[in-house]
């Protein structure tokens, strides 16, 4: 596989509880991601440790074939890996344009404003462009993450439970940008525990529990893999 | 130095921290554990010294004893303080850790300008038959008052871990520290248990402030050399450990009682402040930090 | 960036009118109590490029204007510099200031760099107090002329030069709060994560805003040796400054350059005020009150009313 990120073998420990138990994944150039798992099995915590937000105890990244080593955060996002949040972030205090226009400045982008306004726009958030970002709805919010995430013009995108909270028709939405980021050639990795989205997004799946990858494949297989169904339903 | 002077310079420094223990127990629940930015700690402590000091005037009791009777209503008005600052700030979310910092600056402002108007700027004290004399053991003079501060620390330092050990309140204030949701899981109200133990904190503040006043004469500016010390022993000793603070206290009133029988003398004020930049600098967890 | 025609405009115009009073205005206390106001529009200026467009909070406001004033104060003794100079150092020093504390605690939460600038405002004044070069505790009378040819006395031009400091302030409040520099802070302040994740260099940037600020603060204390004749630990490190240069902010409100300056306009008066006709206890027991009063009720200050 051209693999554009490779995690291998990341430990994190936090105090006495093993969040990541030697975890290995590889993310191919271009692809569609999906990664499942009961609450607490470890997948935020994996994307924190790839996208630099924390240390592993062990184990290394790889990105686009140069090792991460300690980089911060900071600097991985203008290497190109991105990431929302699971509870959004919002610059509150700043317009929506403004957002956008925050990771667009790091990058050197030649007209960060014209930039700004063309990527909400395209976001559907054209109408509330100078409204303050603390203003939004859910769904909103949702989109002004992804497309600050995009902004910068990323590699990978970590789409961190972006549907959770949503509506059947919201969910759709975002779903929708979703693949067309994918289809411009972002590679994109999906964290959800919205099983409709998972299916209908993912060109592979991985399954973590207690800090494990417990299945790995296509997404009729890791879902009807027996591992899950006792890492979901306790059988 | 020479030996006798050194170790003069150690038990001064022990019985010292041993106070200053006193005064930062309250804050290493406060801020150690409730994460309240309470940058007033040490002026309710003296709030609770001039109470110390207005109740022996007027019932002729030992201070110490009037800190264990102010502690009563220095626990109500503990709950009412939390209680206001977390529907003020802490449930707003956004710029509450700004504005609730500037809040309790402006508390601990407004507190030290009424206890001026109210007292003046002179010194004030109490009267005990342990001030003022001195415990000897051979060629050592371990003053009475300073021995009699560290064993209340002691004694509220080792009710404090019972309290949080054993009982259900204190359990549930050490599980609040760790993670509010698990809490609110449990069946217990974060809010409430929060509030409880912010309560007792500020209960033992009153204490704090009459073994202040027993210590030494009290004037309403003190505060903010006070700032200084309580933190750097709470952020020393690790936020929430109700023992590492007593080491950590007693860490510091060595280092100060050593820094003051040397040449360097005049810089003592400087070195519980140095020292938390010290320990911000190169281990920020503190010795026994969660 | 849109506006600077106009902006610059007015700061000239607030320049003239300074030195039109000194030449028609007789009362010297006025020009006291301006001199005052003026300091704190350059502190209230200062302290919210990194309060209120950062998010971190400065209790330390008075170590950065005795720093200045010290600065002075030691220079000035050493060789009879400039007063541009002079303030130029003051402004060096509290840079450096500002960038050390910013890199000693700005990676660790807010609380600490709070705490951290309250124990520089202390350790500072006790290397004051024991260093008698600068007058240690006693303090020191500082020599300088009476009269000014242009502005008749040397107090009046140095009205005129802190109105002229005021403009330069807030005109780089102004340039930050336009600048992508500016939207980075305001993004740190929202969500330092989130920051991080859109490429932002949050430690650098914040140590740039404390750098800043700091020298800001610095230039502002070095003229005040040079007013009062005199200076000592106690109207150096004064209290009062770290209080008011926090309470005019957020009177004013913070998020953008003319809530400070119109909380240090509307305080600093009513401190003068105060002061004169009661007392300076109850000066300090209103600010006090103010601040508080502002911080719970009014978060977005006197700006935030406005705009409802």
């Amino acid at each position: 596989m051209n693999a554009l990120l490779r995690a291998e073998g990341i430990v994190k420990r936090f105090g006495g509880f093993t969040a990541l138990d030697t975890v290995s994944v590889h993310v191919a150039a271009g692809e569609r991601l999906g990664i499942i798992g009961p609450n607490g099995s470890g997948k935020t915590t994996l994307m924190n440790v790839i996208a630099g937000r924390m240390r592993p105890d062990a184990g290394s990244i790889t990105f686009d074939g140069a090792g991460l080593g300690g980089m911060p955060a900071w600097r991985r996002a203008r290497l190109g890996i991105a990431r929302t949040f699971q509870i959004p972030l919002p610059f509150g205090g700043l317009s929506l344009h403004d957002n956008l226009r925050v990771p667009l400045e790091q990058q050197a982008e030649a007209d960060p404003p014209g930039r700004a306004n063309a990527l909400l726009a395209e976001f559907g958030l054209a109408r509330r462009a100078g409204d303050l970002a603390a203003d939004l709805s859910q769904v909103e919010l949702r989109k002004l993450e992804l497309a600050r995430a995009v902004a910068g013009g990323p590699r990978l995108l970590i789409s961190d439970e972006a549907m959770a909270g949503l509506s059947g028709a919201e969910i759709d939405e975002v779903l929708e940008l979703l693949l067309r980021l994918n289809a411009r050639g972002i590679t994109v990795v999906m964290i959800e525990h919205m099983m409709r989205a998972i299916m209908r997004f993912s060109q592979r799946v991985i399954c973590l529990d207690v800090g494990r990858v417990i299945a790995e494949g296509t997404p009729d297989a890791v879902v009807a893999h027996p591992e899950l169904r006792r890492a979901y339903l306790g059988a | 130095m020479d030996f006798e002077l050194l170790l003069d310079a150690l038990l001064a420094g022990v019985l010292l921290g041993g106070f200053y223990a006193a005064l930062s127990l309250g804050l290493a629940i406060a801020f150690g554990l409730l994460d309240v930015p309470h940058i007033a700690h040490p002026a309710f402590v003296l709030v609770g010294a001039y109470g110390a000091i207005l109740v022996q005037g007027k019932f002729g009791i030992d201070p110490v004893l009037a800190g264990l009777l102010l502690a009563v209503p220095f626990y109500f008005f503990g709950t009412a303080v939390y209680r206001f600052y977390h529907t003020t700030f802490e449930s707003r979310g956004s710029d509450a850790g700004l504005r609730g910092l500037a809040f309790f600056f402006g508390v601990a402002f407004v507190v030290e300008v009424l206890l001026i108007l109210a007292f003046g700027i002179d010194q004030r004290g109490v009267r005990a038959p342990y001030i003022g004399r001195a415990l000897e053991i051979g060629e050592l003079r371990l003053p009475w008052r300073m021995v009699v501060a560290s064993a209340v620390a002691l004694v509220v330092a080792g009710a404090m871990m019972l309290w949080l050990s054993r009982t259900y309140i204190g359990r549930a204030v050490q599980a609040v520290a760790q993670d509010t949701q698990a809490l609110a899981l449990m069946g217990a109200d974060p809010v409430r248990v929060k509030r409880i133990a912010f309560g007792v904190a500020t209960a033992s503040v009153a204490l704090s402030g009459a073994l202040l006043v027993v210590v030494g004469p009290v004037e309403p500016n003190m505060a903010r050399i006070y700032i200084g010390k309580v933190f750097a022993i709470v952020v020393l000793a690790g936020l929430g450990s109700v023992s590492g603070t007593v080491l950590a206290a007693v860490l510091l009133g060595i280092a100060e009682s050593l820094m003051l029988s040397s040449p360097a003398a005049s810089w003592t004020p400087a070195v519980a402040f140095g020292l938390l930049l010290a320990v911000l600098a190169f281990r920020p967890q503190g010795l026994f930090g969660r | 960036m849109r506006g600077w025609g106009v902006f610059a405009s007015g700061g000239v115009a607030v320049v003239l009118l300074a030195v039109l009073a000194t030449q028609t205005v007789a009362n010297d206390y006025l020009f006291f109590a301006a001199f005052v106001v003026l300091q704190f529009v350059v502190l209230a200026t200062a302290w919210n490029i990194l309060g209120g467009y950062c998010g971190y909070v400065n209790f330390g406001t008075g170590a950065f204007v005795a720093l200045g004033a010290y600065t002075a104060v030691a220079l000035h003794k050493f060789a009879d510099l400039p007063l541009p100079l002079l303030v130029t150092a003051g402004a060096a020093m509290g840079g450096v200031l500002g960038a050390a504390v910013g890199l000693l605690t700005l990676r660790l939460r807010g609380i600490y760099f709070a705490i951290a600038t309250l124990a520089v405002t202390i350790i500072l004044e006790t290397a004051v107090l024991n260093w008698d070069y600068v007058g240690g505790a006693r303090g020191i009378t500082v020599d300088r002329p009476h009269a000014d040819a242009l502005f008749g006395t040397y107090n009046r031009m140095l009205v005129v030069f802190m109105a002229a400091m005021a403009v330069v302030a807030v005109a780089i409040a102004r340039w930050v709060g336009h600048s992508a520099f500016g939207r980075s802070l305001s993004a740190i302040r929202d969500s330092e994560d989130a920051a991080e994740a859109c490429g932002v260099p949050t430690l650098k940037r914040k140590v740039q805003a404390a750098a800043l600020s700091g020298a800001m603060m610095g230039a502002a204390g070095a003229p005040l040796p040079l007013y009062l004749n005199f200076v000592d630990h106690t109207s150096a490190f004064g209290l009062n400054y770290a209080v008011s240069a926090l309470a005019m902010p957020m009177i004013g409100g913070t998020g953008h350059w003319i809530g400070p300056v119109i909380g240090a306009l509307l305080l600093g008066t009513a401190q003068q005020a105060v002061t004169v006709t009661i007392s300076s206890e109850i000066n300090v027991l209103v600010t006090g009150l103010l601040l508080i009063g502002f911080v719970v009720a009014a978060p977005r200050g006197i700006l935030g009313w406005l705009k409802r």
